[in-house]
């Protein structure tokens, strides 16, 4: 299992070629109370770079992208009633979607957990 | 995901207000706004708002301009004022302010703005202005090349300007010295308050009972000290500010009225008062009274999306049959209402409170309600009443 991190805020865990997605935690704190959020439906293909959800604080909405190219296999269907717990726990509960990755080879242009922190410092 | 920007950059460098320095050791995420480096968030905007509806809500807004307009007598300084602005001032009552719109000559709204009468008669002849801040330079441009001889207009650089919103505000005010409470809304003067002096208006921008709060700028991080220190009093930044106004049905200048609404179109006519309505003398006079007689092409309208999405300014706004009615000019979360609120204009057809609409959010038709404002009603305190 292991996590990877965009430019963009979003992780995601990969287990075999199953990746989980969400928006990270500074991602959250950044948006401040999230009031909305919509997670991509079931069976959905999604390509690299390619809007995936929505989340809406009570000042902005902001996409979130895939970092991945890969099928929604799951779908977070808590978001809708409570896009609250993207606050509480975004790297947890949070998450947006499941994707089984047709791609593995794009995880190589990801940031790994030491890099994003890196990124997060310096922008 | 796309950065989330919440407010409105600008070119050259941020102005900062004296309270910078109190806002970044109170945690504030400081922000770009009109020119200046202000805060939208200390702990968060849903808290700020609650805590302003349930509590008293503190907010610097020392970006905003005031000016003294200063003529040889009442009578004279308010009709150079009136010359610009639709709203009656001849007949303000000293120690009242009024809500008022500088106009283009085509009723066009250049700005809206507080107008006040002092209750002092040895300060008879001025008139005290408060501005939005990103339209100041330009209003204190247009003001002084129409004024006629005698009357002045002074723009004061050395003034804070706090306000102290919610219901709580009138019991902080008594406990900190100022003897405001029975005053009326939209009352307006000197007052004593920490120990310093101040000018008050009872008044505000989040539909609650409040007091807006002028000092000197040298006072005014003492000030803010004073009132934050006593337990019913939380700093509240610009994001609860415009979600509070939004419920509260309140125009946010360059969104829900600019150059291109009239203050009719707008919903504003009970702010020009019955001598001006009939006798105009403001610019965009024929204009406006024409829209009065025979009716508006399109309307300022409050909308309650029926789902969760919040639908933002610039949304389109469809008829049940898809035909573009209007567009959303302020959107969000209101978090007393728990839900997404909205203003914009729709063609006058279809601004009757109930008609079913769509918006067209992120490529999809959302349903939603044409409804009354405000969203959440207003508790401004009348004394008379």
């Amino acid at each position: 299992m292991t996590k990877y991190f965009t430019e963009d805020h979003e992780w995601i865990v990969v287990n075999g070629n199953i990746a989980t997605l969400g928006i990270t935690d500074h991602a959250q704190s950044a948006l401040g109370d999230v009031v909305y959020a919509e997670a991509p439906e079931v069976g959905r293909k999604l390509a690299k770079g390619a809007e995936a959800g929505v989340v809406e604080s009570v000042k902005a909405a902001s996409e979130v992208y895939s970092p991945v190219t890969g099928t929604v296999v799951k779908s977070n269907d808590k978001l809708a009633d409570n896009p609250a717990i993207i606050n509480e726990d975004p790297e947890g509960a949070g998450w947006f979607c499941e994707i089984e990755l047709s791609n593995p080879a794009e995880l190589e242009g990801l940031m790994d957990e030491a890099a994003y922190q890196a990124f997060v410092a310096s922008h | 995901m796309t950065s989330p920007v919440t407010a409105d950059g600008a070119d050259a460098p941020p102005l900062k207000t004296p309270l910078y320095d109190a806002h970044v050791a109170l945690g504030a995420r400081m922000v770009p706004f009109a020119g200046y480096l202000m805060p939208v968030q200390y702990d968060g905007i849903i808290a700020e708002h609650n805590h302003t509806r349930a509590a008293a809500g503190l907010f610097d807004v020392s970006h905003m301009g005031q000016a003294w307009l200063i003529g040889p007598d009442h009578a004279t300084t308010a009709g150079a004022l009136e010359a610009l602005i639709p709203a009656d001032i001849l007949n303000l009552a000293p120690g009242k302010q009024r809500y008022s719109q500088l106009l283009n000559d085509a009723g066009g709204i250049l700005d809206d703005l507080m107008v006040s009468r002092p209750a002092d008669p040895a300060l008879d002849g001025r008139l005290f202005l408060v501005v939005n801040a990103a339209c100041k330079d330009a209003d204190y441009a247009h003001i002084a090349a129409r004024l006629p001889a005698g009357v002045t207009l002074d723009i004061l650089t050395d003034r804070a300007l706090l306000a102290l919103q919610g219901p709580k505000a009138a019991d902080v005010m008594v406990r900190l010295g100022a003897d405001v409470a029975a005053w009326d809304f939209m009352n307006a003067g000197p007052a004593r308050l920490a120990g310093l002096d101040v000018h008050v208006s009872r008044s505000g921008y989040t539909g609650e009972d409040g007091y807006e709060i002028s000092v000197a700028n040298a006072d005014v991080a003492a000030l803010w000290a004073a009132l934050l220190a006593d337990a019913d009093v939380k700093p509240i930044g610009l994001g609860a500010r415009d979600s509070l106004r939004l419920e509260g049905g309140l125009c946010l200048y360059g969104h829900d009225i600019d150059t291109t609404t009239t203050p009719i179109e707008a919903g504003l006519i009970w702010s020009i008062q019955k001598r001006r309505r009939e006798a105009g003398g403001f610019p965009g006079a024929a204009i406006l009274q024409a829209q009065i007689r025979d009716g508006v092409a399109r309307k300022r309208v409050g909308i309650r999306p029926e789902g969760k999405a919040p639908a933002r300014d610039g949304t389109e706004i469809l008829d049940a049959a898809g035909n573009a009615i209007g567009v959303i000019t302020s959107g969000g979360f209101g978090p007393t209402v728990g839900g997404p609120v909205a203003m914009g204009y729709v063609t006058t057809a279809h601004a009757a409170a109930g008609t079913a609409v769509q918006l067209v959010v992120r490529g999809k038709s959302m349903p939603a309600e044409i409804v009354s404002l405000p969203f959440v009603p207003a508790r401004f305190y009348r004394a008379s009443k």
